[in-house]
């Protein structure tokens, strides 16, 4: 589950990680009472007003239809306004959020903390995250602060230096020392960037977070260390036992089709293909996605209907699917192990019935248990609805319906 | 001979009497899978399924000599689970429980790294040696027994992939299911190894999906040690879209690396029978060992 920048921030000050300080408004009414607490407490007319959505590259990304930034310097209350303004209610595009961009809902209206001082600011990177391979944590580091980080591991491969974390005894001190070394720090900010990294990985345990990504660490002219971002993904399948952080999903941030299917206990993604489908089994879903690809198609959708597909989540899949207007047609594919074909061919009859008119073609391939039971329940429905057994039947058949189209 | 489990494995179940445990159990028995009882905690002393329930795992490898152990206890408590089942002296443990946090995964590995056993899953199907032992929620009348080992990290595609090889004249001798999870018990490679050391093995299809690199790990092994069996492959989500979870845990495009049509480039150059449709196993593993 993803955060916003300013919850995520929320989270790292509380295990006594410094934050770039801000306060998060959704009017500009809000934005000016919020910049003025925040020049105030800082002594300075300058803060940075930054939109919060689920997508990185928001400093570059602009608003459709003009050039405003996702993230802008304020000099003044009343600029906070103009900005405030000119983001709220408004859609972003970042080279993350794709064409469609995401309404800006919330602006962060944060201390700026680039102020001159005795020293250079520097910007570093810090990410934490799942190595598969070695069933550990890792923490990377990078001087090159504020850059893509994809960009510097295959570019200067050489500038990330990573430590990897023995899951039964923690981050240790010297590991620590080892990273903030290599970052060439020293004196003050070397201790802070040492307490910096020590509670950052204690909040990622913590929280059973998937993934941390610090991007800008920075050294401020005063040699503290702090965040000025904070990407945070929490490991979904620990929610259970965080439910404070659980309650801060923002449902505006998801497809609303992704959100109803998931308060029907449904697995699924949208994508932009022309053909929907429905099937039971994570592995089984994206398999079928292939072949619809292979069958001169593209599939609109990602749809595991798990291990107990009955009329009840049949009909609430056929619903999902068909809110989407690029479905030109849909492939139900369900291989009965425990599942009963007949059933599910019931299921499916059922729904069509209580759904009333399916303005598309549909393909229903059911396999393994029952199988012959429930085409023979399929043909005879009446229904216009295309049966198939085996695997490369339906592909043929998916791609006999797009000629037709 | 088969991989992991046969007919002489001595089988509990951890979760038992739960509605999960006590359904797949049910059909374990009634495939003839050697299933010695089961572990409730608390529970101890009844009967379930007319097997005996034990209170611990220690108790059921002592009283009842149980050497495989398969898991369906909900995920918050799985992971106390595998590492009760590896300290009770469990050989192989299965854990079929999908959702498993991450973190708790970490621990279990890093218990399990010097210790005797091995764990396949979670979030897996289990293990299947065909005609003889059924270790997990697989679909039983599907197998017949011969000559084809089977890896897999999804479920429903190891039916799919097993029916093509039933349909095809193709039996086989062990299924593995190691499961969709970020870290997991048995790797590819693992699991590949185990079946191109069984002598009964003939050939191998390996099934994958997008996210981590553990197929290309696997075909890298496969083609040092000489391609000694023939193996037919496919990655399941060639359409999925980057740094979306596709119903899997692990099933998320991170990089470059681990996209579906990277992991079958590599595979192919490593001398694997690389299928991009997955409705294709059942003929071109024929193809592979000249049936066709």
């Amino acid at each position: 589950m993803n955060i916003h920048e300013y919850q995520g921030k929320e989270i790292l000050s509380k295990y006594g990680v410094r934050i770039q300080r801000g306060i998060v408004a959704e009017t500009p009414a809000q934005a000016v009472e919020a910049a003025q607490q925040m020049m105030t407490l800082t002594n300075s007319k300058f803060v940075v007003v930054k939109s919060q959505i689920h997508a990185g590259g928001r400093g570059k990304g602009k608003i459709v239809g003009s050039e405003q930034r996702g993230v802008q310097l304020a000099k003044s209350v009343e600029d906070v306004e103009k900005i405030a303004t000119n983001l709220l209610g408004n859609v972003l595009v970042t080279i993350q959020t794709g064409e469609e961009g995401k309404r800006v809902n919330k602006i962060l209206v944060a201390e700026d903390v680039y102020y001159p001082g005795a020293s250079e600011p520097k910007e570093y990177y810090v990410s934490i995250l799942l190595d598969r391979a070695k069933a550990c944590n890792v923490i990377m580091a990078s001087t090159e602060g504020g850059m893509d980080i994809e960009e510097v591991a295959e570019h200067t491969p050489e500038k990330i230096v990573k430590e990897w974390i023995d899951p039964a005894v923690g981050l240790q001190g010297f590991q620590a020392r080892k990273l903030a070394f290599a970052l060439g720090l020293e004196g003050e900010a070397f201790k802070e960037m040492v307490k910096f990294l020590t509670s950052l990985y204690k909040a990622y345990t913590d929280t059973d977070s998937s993934m941390f990504e610090i991007n800008p660490v920075l050294k401020t002219s005063d040699n503290k260390i702090m965040a000025v971002d904070a990407k945070v993904n929490i490991d979904d399948n620990a929610l259970f036992r965080h439910a404070d952080i659980a309650a801060l999903r923002d449902k505006a941030e998801e497809d609303p089709l992704e959100v109803e299917a998931s308060e029907n206990d449904l697995n699924y993604v949208k994508l932009d293909g022309n053909v929907g489908c429905m099937v039971n089994g994570a592995g089984l879903a994206m398999g079928t996605m292939d072949l619809i690809k292979l069958s001169g198609g593209e599939p609109a959708n990602f749809l595991d209907v798990g291990g107990s597909a009955n009329a009840k989540t049949v009909e609430a899949g056929f619903r999902i699917i068909l809110k989407d207007p690029n479905v030109k047609a849909i492939l139900i594919n369900i291989f009965g192990g425990i599942v009963r074909c007949d059933r599910v061919a019931t299921g499916v009859v059922e729904a069509y019935k209580a759904i009333g008119e399916i303005p598309v073609p549909i393909i229903v391939r059911l396999q393994g248990t029952n199988a012959a039971e429930g085409a023979k329940i399929i043909n005879e429905s009446g229904l216009k609805v295309l049966s198939a057994i085996e695997f490369k039947e339906a592909a043929a058949k998916v791609t006999q319906v797009l000629q037709e189209m | 001979m088969s991989v992991l489990i046969n007919k002489d494995s001595k089988i509990i179940v951890q979760g038992f009497t739960g509605t999960e445990g006590s359904f797949h159990a049910q059909q374990m028995i009634e495939y003839g899978t050697n299933v010695v009882g089961g572990v409730t905690p608390g529970k101890g002393g009844q009967t379930h399924l007319d097997r005996p329930v034990f209170n611990t795992v220690e108790d059921a490898v002592t009283k009842a000599g149980a050497d495989v152990s398969i898991i369906f206890v909900p995920p918050a408590f799985a992971a106390d689970a595998i590492m009760e089942a590896a300290d009770g002296g469990i050989k192989v443990i299965i854990c079929i429980t999908e959702g498993i946090p991450v973190k708790d995964m970490m621990m279990v590995k890093n218990y399990l790294e010097n210790r005797d056993c091995r764990l396949i899953g979670p979030n897996c199907p289990g293990v299947m040696t065909a005609g003889e032992c059924k270790v997990g929620i697989m679909p039983g009348f599907i197998f017949k027994k011969g000559t084809i080992g089977i890896v897999s990290k999804s479920g429903t595609l190891t039916y799919e992939a097993v029916d093509q090889l039933t349909r095809a004249g193709l039996g086989q001798t062990t299924a593995i299911g190691i499961g969709g999870d970020p870290i997991i018990g048995t790797t590819t490679k693992e699991a590949v190894e185990l079946l191109m050391n069984d002598p009964d093995t003939e050939a191998i299809v390996m099934i994958g999906e997008i996210g981590g690199t553990m197929e290309p790990d696997a075909a890298r092994w496969i083609k040092a040690t000489g391609n000694k069996k023939p193996v037919v492959g496919f990655i399941a989500g060639q359409t999925a879209p980057k740094g979306r979870r596709m119903g899997h845990a692990g099933a998320i495009i991170g990089g470059a690396d681990d996209t579906a049509a990277a992991k079958m480039r590599i595979m192919a150059e490593c001398g694997i029978f690389v299928v991009e449709s997955p409705a294709l196993i059942g003929e071109t593993m024929l193809k592979a060992l000249g049936r066709a």
